[in-house]
């Protein structure tokens, strides 16, 4: 467990001037999918409204870590989550908790637009009815409304509500994937790739929309590509065979990054 | 009075559903997030609470009150008519045709009286029945309703409640067989107790009409049942010997030379063909194909009995094409096509290619297809009920009447059965070997199924 | 295919290893043959099955009715003049049409010609008359037309079952000469000597059957000994006799030949009367009357006609006097074949022409809907468990062999199940609705189980996992968005499961589904039987009619069983989504 403490050192050499409270912290995660490990004592600070970016070659444990967080893994039979991960400092494996509640906390948005095979209105009020947060018809209306308007799709959609969510374009699927997970008023906001299955109009619509939604949420994304993470982020892990490597400002990361890994992986030598 | 009951559980079920939803409702007020759960989860739970102790006690209960309205009906009657079970319930038909003003001729005296017993025993044990019924439901709903609250997790009551009712579901499927094997095996014992087992595994004459004469084979008839297991023999290998060679080559045609538009027309007809009623096939064995091949034996000079093995092994035959060839079309698409690649590749035909690497490869899965169709013929029913005889003789000669196990079960069993009779046991002792028999047969070619799969898989 | 076919194009030349690669090829073509050969096979029985089976039961959707005109006799059917219906129900409906069709033939005088006579209607010939008058009680004393079932034997005749008939219009003209009862026809033309080659071709070719079964028998004979050939030895020395006396019958082409019931019938309508030939020669006939002709006048020609019936009498049910009946009566207008509406009314009877589907087409539905309420709720429930919630263990892996190998345990092993258990233990009613339902849904439940998890697998994990993201629960995500997406492959599933319990039969006889049962079930506790054992239980029955009866009841089977199907696939069209 010596990255443990390579994490640390690197938090000492570069202590973030403001440090932002951090919502949610992960110290020491291991995931093992039956007897093999994928994750190796992990530790991360996700701070409070900003971006985090998770990059990484693929099959490093980007998406292992991030369904850590609001306990996806819990549904894959096989996988074993160890170490401790807290939202607002209250552990989230803590048997106490009701999963159903801490993911209307902590929504996802997932690597493939998977809109429900219903209509735009249904995707967006479906999370709301079930957790109860609807008083009234008109109430539900709003938040549908709200909801797509802070993911920037309202407009676009608002003559066709009642039509199928599955016959918008792959980039509106997403944004109407957002709308669905902002629409229970999450705290934080997981997005595994969110961006690798647009065009690059779409991508950047949805880039667009992160960095506004940065100022209610707090947003962990992973991504495959540097310059996204360089765009939306303001803070970056570098993962790397089920290990961090290196953590730190996205800016600094992507000038001075100090390991020999990150540098070779943000300049395109390996991933 | 059972229709009450759940008409009564049924209304208390919904309005307290309704009572359970209002209450956190309104307990949430203006701010329904302050719910741990839905209302409606609320609702259910309170709906659950009542459910399950009315059913609880109706089943226990009323067992325990139709015993007692029998004993309180039977107090007063002669000992002798109600010795035995056929007494009572010949009593118990009287009594209720009493009750319901339509009994033929006039009623004695203990008759009247048992019936009114009778009467006021029911209706005592039903107010009784419904009151324990409806008080325990409400002591139980009661309790649930004082739980109802913000951070009452009724959701997740609510969900294990339904996962244990998912997992009774699929234990169905388990007591279903368990409450074969129960009915079965009980019966068999029974059986051999009257019966000696070497006798009926090894015995060569199958007549189980009890004898009347004292000087006929054995004095409750005779038990063998190798005639049965050698006409079933000769009916399965006649059905094999059809579709054998017919389902096979179908499916390798289907799966290796047909053009999609081929099977889209070929697909249906073996989907038709397997979707037919064996009564249909039954009918279709008996009145035309026994008929033809009696008329053309005879035409060529040779006796065909009426009833032959013949005519029933062959419509079994073609009733078990679709099944061999689809079994077959799956295993041999499931061949990879690098196999195909390999021999096409050294300059085999399609044909060489089949016969040398397909079949090969896809043996144990054809194997396995062979040994589910066998199962299928010999548990068969209906085509051999109408079509092969009761005859139980033993011979391989196809043109002559055979019977097999499920004639013989059929027979025993349909119409009136003297209850614990050798006959009627010995029906259940067949059906013990046509399950055991199958179960084998299916459980290894399963198996094998499974085994083969996992190997390209 | 055509990677091979293509090398076809290789030039061929005479080298032994040219001859193994033609030989390789027709192995080749041989091999592909029997495949079209095993497909074509199975084709061809599927469809001689079908076509065997529709042939036979289209004649069964008509039947022969009588339009009689009656007069609906008040003293008969309503004497104390209620007008009330149950007095109306009981009425005396037998008599007033017997009389009236007795009024029709004045001939039959006697207790026996009047007892055949009344034979030619079914014994619930008066139901339709009686069904009009008390639904209308003013008709009573009225004259009316009214339909009249005939029997299942005279409707069999007039649809042709029981003898092919040959007319020959008369050519010359007909004298009559009376002689005490017989009656003695000569034509001026050569009528009769037509008719009578006839009955000689008839004559010669028994005389040849005979003989291919004389020599069939005395090649068995030969190195047969004891008991068996001697009774055998007797058989064919009484066929040698049999063969000795018609030659004897056919040896001169001019005498007369005596028409005894093995031989076709001559019967000869003149004058709106019918002769019966009791001897032929090709001068004319003897015979005796059927029915009086109205005049001894001779008859023009084309006025009279000879009816041969081809099948001697004593291979018929319906004999000769009958039939000369039910041909008059047809040649008099008042006999009409209509659609046999009486099949789908009417429950079943001891009487082909009066038995009907109605009870067993019900007793299917409340079966049927039994077995669909518990194996529907049951089978997906069980499909849920497995494949959402059940732990990977051994419990589930036994539960899951379990199902598959209960999908292929015989049927009638269900049947055992259903009469220890439900019948002997738990003391259900037998030959129930209730109990059959409760063995059908056992039988298929696996096969709704298999096909449920199959759609429940189908739907793409991503659509669970959106639900979770927003923070469904498990059971949430499932009832929500899985279970409906899948249902279109769950219904699928359950429609042809249902289809199979439709036309399962075997363990329905276990329970006693086969008894005879008149009344149409009114429940799921009354005793009822279903389509499929019906269909068993006509086809056990002496009766040719009842032939024609299972064949069309197969027909509504197959008619029901191709609609479930035909629905199964639209469902699979329709709202088979690719993800
Ligand atoms: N459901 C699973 N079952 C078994 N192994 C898994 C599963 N999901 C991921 N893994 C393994 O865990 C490792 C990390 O995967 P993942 O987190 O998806 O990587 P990334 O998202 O960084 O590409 C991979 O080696 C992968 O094979
Ligand atoms: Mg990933």
């Amino acid at each position: 467990m010596n990255m443990l403490s390579e994490v640390d050192v690197e938090k000492k050499l570069y202590p973030a001037p403001d440090q932002p409270k951090a919502k949610m912290k992960g110290d020491n995660v291991s995931v093992f999918y039956g007897a093999k490990q994928a994750l190796f004592g992990v530790s991360l600070d996700v701070p409070e409204k900003m971006v985090t970016a998770l990059i990484g070659p693929s099959g490093c444990g980007k998406s292992t870590f991030l369904r850590c967080l609001n306990r996806m893994n819990d549904t894959i039979s096989i996988c074993r989550v160890t170490g401790n991960i807290t939202l607002d400092n209250r552990d989230i494996y803590d048997p106490k908790i009701d999963v159903v509640q801490l993911r209307a906390r902590i929504g996802m948005v997932f690597q493939k637009p998977n809109p429900f095979p219903k209509s735009i209105f249904e995707n967006v009020a479906y999370g709301p009815r079930i957790h109860g947060l609807v008083k009234d018809k008109h109430h539900l209306d709003e938040i549908v409304e709200k909801s797509l308007q802070r993911a920037g799709l309202f407009t676009e959609v608002k003559d066709r509500l009642h039509e199928s969510g599955t016959g918008l374009s792959g980039g509106q699927q997403q944004r109407l994937c957002i709308a669905r997970a902002i629409a229970v008023s999450p705290e934080v906001i997981l997005m595994d790739e969110p961006c690798s299955a647009l065009d690059p109009i779409a991508t950047a619509k949805v880039e667009e929309l992160i960095d506004e939604l940065r100022e209610n949420y707090t947003i962990v994304i992973v991504t495959h590509s540097m310059q996204q993470a360089a765009r939306v982020s303001q803070r970056t892990a570098m993962f790397h065979l089920g290990n961090i490597v290196e953590v730190g400002d996205t800016e600094m990361m992507f000038t001075s990054p100090t390991e020999k890994r990150t540098q070779d992986y943000i300049t395109g030598r390996f991933g | 009075m059972t229709t009450a009951y759940f008409l009564i559980l049924a209304l208390l079920t919904v309005s307290w559903f309704l009572v359970g939803r209002q209450r956190a409702s309104s307990i949430a007020g203006a701010d329904p997030a302050s719910l741990h759960s839905l209302p409606s989860y609320h609702g259910l739970f309170l709906a659950a609470l009542i459910c399950l102790p009315m059913i609880l006690i109706f089943i226990v209960g009323a067992p325990l009150a139709e015993r007692y309205i029998e004993a309180r009906a039977f107090s007063g009657l002669d000992p002798a008519t109600i010795s035995d079970e056929l007494g009572r319930s010949a009593v118990l038909r009287d009594i209720q045709s009493v009750l319901a003003g339509n009994y033929a001729g006039t009623a004695t005296p203990e008759l009247t009286t048992a019936a009114s017993a009778y009467s006021s025993a029911a209706s005592i044990t039903s107010w009784l029945l419904l009151i324990a019924g409806i008080a325990a439901a409400l002591v139980a709903a009661m309790f649930g309703f004082r739980l109802i609250g913000p951070e009452f997790r009724a959701r997740n009551s609510v969900e294990r409640l339904v996962k244990y009712i998912l997992l009774a579901c699929s234990a169905i499927a388990v007591l279903t067989t368990v409450g074969i094997v129960f009915s079965v095996v009980f019966e068999t014992i029974q059986f051999f107790s009257k019966v000696n087992p070497i006798d009926f595994l090894f015995g060569l004459q199958w007549s189980p009409q009890t004898a009347i004469r004292a000087d006929q084979v054995g004095s409750s008839g005779a038990f063998g049942i190798v005639p049965l297991v050698t006409g079933t023999l000769l009916i399965t290998v006649i059905a094999i010997a059809v579709a054998g060679p017919l389902g096979l080559f179908a499916a390798i045609y289907m799966a290796e030379y047909a053009s999609p538009r081929t099977r889209s027309i070929v697909k249906p007809i073996l989907e038709i063909l397997a979707g037919i009623p064996t009564v249909v096939l039954g009918f279709f064995a008996a009145l035309t194909v026994a008929p033809f091949i009696r008329g053309s034996g005879e035409s060529i000079g040779l006796s065909v009995s009426s009833e032959s093995a013949l005519a029933a092994g062959l419509v079994m035959g073609m009733m078990i094409i679709p099944f061999v060839s689809s079994l077959s079309d799956d295993v041999i698409n499931a061949v990879p096509q690098s196999l195909r690649d390999g021999s096409y590749a050294m300059g085999a035909t399609k044909s060489e290619t089949i016969k040398k690497v397909i079949l090969p490869a896809a043996l144990p899965g054809i194997v396995s297809a062979f040994m589910l169709a066998i199962s299928r013929a010999v548990g068969e029913t209906m085509i051999v009920v109408m079509a092969a005889g009761l005859a139980a003789n033993l011979t391989f000669n196809p043109l002559e009447a055979v019977t097999t196990f499920t004639v013989q079960i059929k027979t025993i069993l349909v119409g009136d059965q003297e209850f614990d009779s050798a006959k009627t046991l010995s029906a259940f002792a067949l059906g013990f070997v046509l399950f055991f028999f199958t179960l084998v047969l299916n459980f290894i070619a399963l198996q094998i199924v499974k085994r083969y799969r996992e190997q390209y898989d | 295919m055509t990677d091979i076919a293509s090398t076809n194009d290789i030039p061929v030349t005479d080298t032994p290893r040219d001859a193994l690669v033609k030989k390789r090829y027709r192995a080749e073509r041989r091999f592909k043959f029997y495949g079209i050969a095993a497909i074509v096979l199975t084709a061809l029985f599927l469809s001689v099955v079908l076509l065997d089976v529709l042939f036979k039961g289209i004649p069964a959707f008509s039947e022969y009715r009588l339009d009689l005109k009656v007069v609906a006799d008040q003293a008969l059917l309503d004497p104390q003049k209620t007008g009330d219906r149950t007095t109306l129900l009981a009425g005396n409906y037998d008599k007033i049409i017997r009389d009236a069709l007795a009024a029709q033939f004045p001939d039959v005088t006697t207790r026996a010609d009047r007892r055949a006579l009344n034979g030619l209607l079914s014994s619930g010939a008066a139901d339709d008359f009686r069904r009009m008058v008390s639904n209308n009680p003013s008709l009573v004393g009225q004259e009316l037309t009214v339909p009249v079932l005939l029997s299942d034997d005279a409707d069999q005749f007039l649809k042709g079952y029981q003898t092919n008939e040959i007319v020959l219009k008369g050519t010359g003209t007909l004298t009559q000469t009376l002689n005490g009862d017989a009656y003695a026809l000569r034509s001026s033309g050569d009528d009769f000597g037509k008719a009578f080659q006839e009955i000689q071709a008839f004559l010669f070719q028994r005389l040849d059957r005979l003989h291919t079964e004389i020599a069939r028998l005395e090649k068995t004979l030969q190195g047969m000994e004891g008991d068996a050939a001697e009774s055998l030895r007797g058989q064919v020395d009484t066929y040698k006799a049999e063969a000795e006396t018609l030659n004897a019958r056919i040896s001169d082409a001019n005498t007369a030949i005596e028409l005894d019931d093995k031989l076709p019938s001559l019967l000869v309508n003149v004058n709106g009367g019918t002769i019966k030939a009791t001897q032929i020669s090709p001068a004319g006939v003897d015979g005796t009357k059927l029915i009086t002709p109205k005049s001894a006048e001779p008859a023009s020609p084309g006025s009279w006609s000879i009816l041969t019936l081809v099948t001697p009498e004593s291979n018929r049910r319906v004999q000769d006097q009958a039939a000369t009946w039910l041909e008059q009566l047809k040649a008099s207008g008042t006999i009409e074949r209509g659609f046999a509406t009486r099949f789908f009314t009417s429950g079943d009877s001891r009487e082909p022409e009066l038995a009907g589907i109605r009870g067993a087409l019900i007793g299917t539905l409340w079966t049927l809907a039994v077995t669909l309420i518990l194996c529907l709720p049951l089978g997906v429930g069980a499909a849920i468990y497995l494949e959402e919630f059940a732990p990977k263990n051994r419990l589930t892996e036994v539960i899951e062999i379990n199902i598959n190998n209960l999908a292929a345990v015989p049927s009638i092993v269900f049947g055992l199940l259903g009469l220890a258990m439900f019948l002997n233990f738990f003391d259900l009613p037998r030959s129930a609705p209730l109990v059959g339902g409760l063995v059908l849904a056992l039988l298929v439940m696996p096969t709704i189980i298999i096909a449920s998890r199959a759609a429940l697998r189908s739907v793409p994990p991503s659509i669970k996992e959106a639900a979770l993201g927003v923070g469904a629960s498990h059971q949430q995500a499932i009832f929500h968005h899985v279970l409906p997406l899948a249902m279109p492959g769950i219904m699928t599933g359950t429609i042809i499961g249902m289809a199979h319990a439709l036309g399962e039969t075997a363990p329905l006889l276990m329970i006693g589904m086969v008894a005879f049962i008149v009344d149409i079930p009114g429940g799921i506790t009354d005793a009822s039987t279903v389509l499929p054992v019906q269909i068993y239980l006509w086809s056990d029955l002496p009766e040719v009619a009842f032939q024609a009866k299972t064949a069309a009841a197969i027909l509504v089977l197959l008619v029901f069983l191709f609609v479930m199907n035909a629905a199964a696939i639209m469902l699979r069209r329709r709202f088979e989504r690719r993800w």
